[in-house]
């Protein structure tokens, strides 16, 4: 074990547990004021513990280091560069977390009766009118949480519709290049996957769509611009089919960064869209949330929308009019989760719609697009293009894909190699083994917010580790060198995960720890 | 297995899988190419004894460090064996693909079917055009 003092520490890094010292406190509290009752007296019975928490005990200055240590051991967007494809991580603007931050805003219980909650409804109703704006279909709902959550959603939506007009169907189409979320959503929700094919040209193929949309099909999933970055030139034609099916046609908005104010999917027919916050509207990715995957649907998937819904609603007796939480909707799919949804990313998602205004969102998309190109344009160049060829090359959208297949034969390092040494290029790899139906793939997305300077810089750090392959491919191979960890045992986490920290030898807390269960997980699958 | 390898006695489909035929039985894996492009295997989720399987749909499942992939069967008929060793050493698969690696035993219900395959030669012709 390295010295658990020094901050460089690799992968023997301690956790808060194992720094805990008996008695040792960060903070210890002022004697309270009003005379204190044992918590039996409290709390019913089933709710006082038995013995302690096993709290960490840790000084303040060592708690502090701690974490700090730890943050700077992680790669993040505000350190450098990190293309990861599908992903948009594009700079969340520092201006939006004071704007969460406002009391107002942080402190609000959501329990709070709407009556004294007008601004924050406000915000949640000006929120889905720019949505709907955006998407080009008039009803938004805020609920769901994150974008496999609003998918969910959507098919749940879709199952209202169809059983309501009284032709229940079991199949739900996916293309192949589709985001793994959507078979998982549409298994989810108790329908049938049925992949559709890829066209020479990247898109849908036509005949394997018009083979499969028969009578059963309740909906097509597709995302466009999709996973290859790639404009389906041929979504009219896919709308019709789809809609002469009787299916409805949902919109991942997963890629949406490439088309704001340029094309609305409502205009184009989709029938639902959900929008993924954290990617096209700024919000920290990370931690599995907090997050939101809004949906915007058309006239006829209305009545089914989740409750309740923020509403508007006229002023009585000459009162002014007023926001209200609607739960009086009987055709309802009912709640997508509890409370109304994870108000914090609202507040950043509206900063941001309303800082850059309509114009400043077609821009961003222009630029977005503008940056996967020229991006795309620097590895086509010789050094790189005969190692990394483009997949499917056309003129992209927001992000495009290169395979891997040139390095691995002629060079004998692979895609996972690549992206391994970038690391010690600090720079964070691309999106790598996705789509799947691209060999060894790359999946690259710049977004709008970076510079040409760091463009040319990611060019160059491609270039310089293939040319370091073909001196010597073992560098790529062992690589990364420079980062907190090594390789990880991919296989072993998955085969074997240890998801819950426990003590293994030393025992600084409760002596019950001692005789407690073995230090690794289950093992099981 | 490090090196590629495609034996001359098994059958191949284009979809990366091979069938062994002894008799009216025959038993299925997938090829080095498949184990190579889908990385460590951490798990095989097998069919059911007894279940029908059908040519060129799929019939299990395979979980990979990158994905879950779906596996083909190359052959129809019903599943008489399948390879219990999986269940604690799913690397086997990518370790030995044509020996301790293999998926599943089948009992053919269309031994015409057999026609439509690939022999090694023809298969290793598959992979270089690009599959």
């Amino acid at each position: 074990m390295s010295d658990p003092l020094d901050p460089r520490a690799g992968e023997d890094t301690l956790t808060i547990f194992e720094r805990s010292r008996e008695g040792r406190r960060a903070f210890v509290p002022p004697r309270c004021d009003v005379p204190e009752l044992p918590v039996e007296e409290l709390l019913p019975q089933s709710a006082v513990r038995d013995r302690s928490a096993e709290l960490p005990e840790i000084t303040e200055p060592e708690l502090v280091r701690h974490y700090t240590t730890l943050s700077s051991k992680n790669f993040h967007l505000d350190e450098g560069f990190y293309p990861l494809g599908s992903c948009t991580m594009k700079h969340n603007p520092k201006l939006h977390e004071r704007v969460a931050a406002v009391p107002g805003h942080a402190r609000l219980h959501p329990l709070q009766d709407p009556e004294y909650a007008q601004g924050a409804l406000e915000l949640m109703s000006r929120l889905q009118g720019a949505l709907a704006e955006i998407a080009g279909l008039p009803h938004v709902s805020l609920q769901p949480s994150a974008g496999s959550h609003g998918e969910l959603a959507g098919l749940l939506l879709t199952r209202a519709y169809h059983e309501a007009n009284g032709e229940p169907r079991s199949k739900v189409l996916t293309p192949d290049t589709a985001h793994g979320t959507n078979p998982a959503t549409v298994t989810m929700a108790g329908y049938q996957v049925v992949k559709v094919g890829t066209d020479p040209d990247g898109g849908v193929d036509l005949d394997d769509l018009r083979a499969k949309a028969d009578a059963d099909v309740a909906c097509l999933m597709l995302t466009n611009p999709n996973t290859l970055g790639l404009f389906d030139r041929n979504i009219e034609e896919i709308e019709r089919i789809v809609h002469d099916a009787g299916a409805t046609l949902y919109y991942d908005g997963a890629n949406l960064n490439a088309v704001m104010g340029i094309a609305r999917p409502g205009d184009i027919g989709f029938d639902i869209v959900h929008f993924n916050l954290h990617k096209t509207f700024t919000q920290p990715h990370g931690g599995g949330g907090p997050g939101a995957g809004p949906i915007a649907v058309a006239d006829r998937i209305e009545p089914f929308l989740p409750v309740p819904q923020v509403v508007r609603r006229p002023g009585r007796n000459g009162t002014e009019p007023f926001f209200d939480l609607e739960y009086d909707r009987p055709l309802s799919i009912g709640k997508m989760r509890g409370f109304q949804g994870n108000f914090g990313v609202f507040v950043r998602t509206y900063a941001y719609i309303r800082s850059l205004g309509g114009d400043g969102l077609k821009e961003a998309s222009q630029v977005a697009v503008l940056n996967a190109n020229y991006l795309k344009a620097l590895l086509a160049r010789d050094g790189i293009a005969e190692y990394l060829p483009i997949a499917f090359d056309r003129t992209c959208m927001h992000e495009f894909v290169v395979s891997g297949r040139g390095a691995k034969e002629r060079l004998g390092v692979r895609t996972l190699d690549i992206a391994k040494r970038m690391l010690d290029h600090r720079v964070h790899p691309p999106t790598v083994y996705f789509p799947l139906l691209v060999e060894e793939a790359l999946m690259i997305e710049p977004t709008e917010t970076e510079t040409k300077e760091r463009l040319d810089h990611f060019a160059g750090v491609v270039r310089a580790i293939l040319e370091e392959a073909g001196d010597d491919p073992e560098i790529a191979k062992g690589a990364p060198y420079t980062a907190p960890v090594r390789r990880l045992d991919e296989a072993g986490a998955a085969k074997r995960p240890v998801v819950r920290w426990r003590a293994r030898d030393e025992n600084p807390g409760d002596p019950a720890r001692a005789q407690d269960a073995p230090a690794s997980g289950t093992g099981a699958m | 297995m490090a090196e590629a390898s495609y034996p001359d006695d098994l059958k191949y489909h284009e979809e990366h899988d091979w069938a062994r035929v002894e008799g009216e039985q025959a038993t299925f894996g997938v090829t080095w190419y498949a184990q190579d492009a889908l990385g460590e295997v951490v798990f095989f989720d097998p069919p059911e004894i007894g279940a029908h399987v059908t040519k060129d749909q799929s019939y299990a499942e395979v979980e990979s460090v990158k994905a879950v992939s779906d596996v083909f069967a190359p052959l129809s008929g019903e599943v008489v064996a399948v390879n219990e060793i999986l269940a604690e050493s799913p690397e086997k698969i990518n370790e030995d693909p044509y020996g301790e690696g293999w998926l599943v035993r089948v009992k053919l219900s269309d031994p015409s079917e057999l026609d439509s395959l690939l022999d090694a030669d023809a298969y290793e012709r598959l992979l270089e055009v690009g599959a």
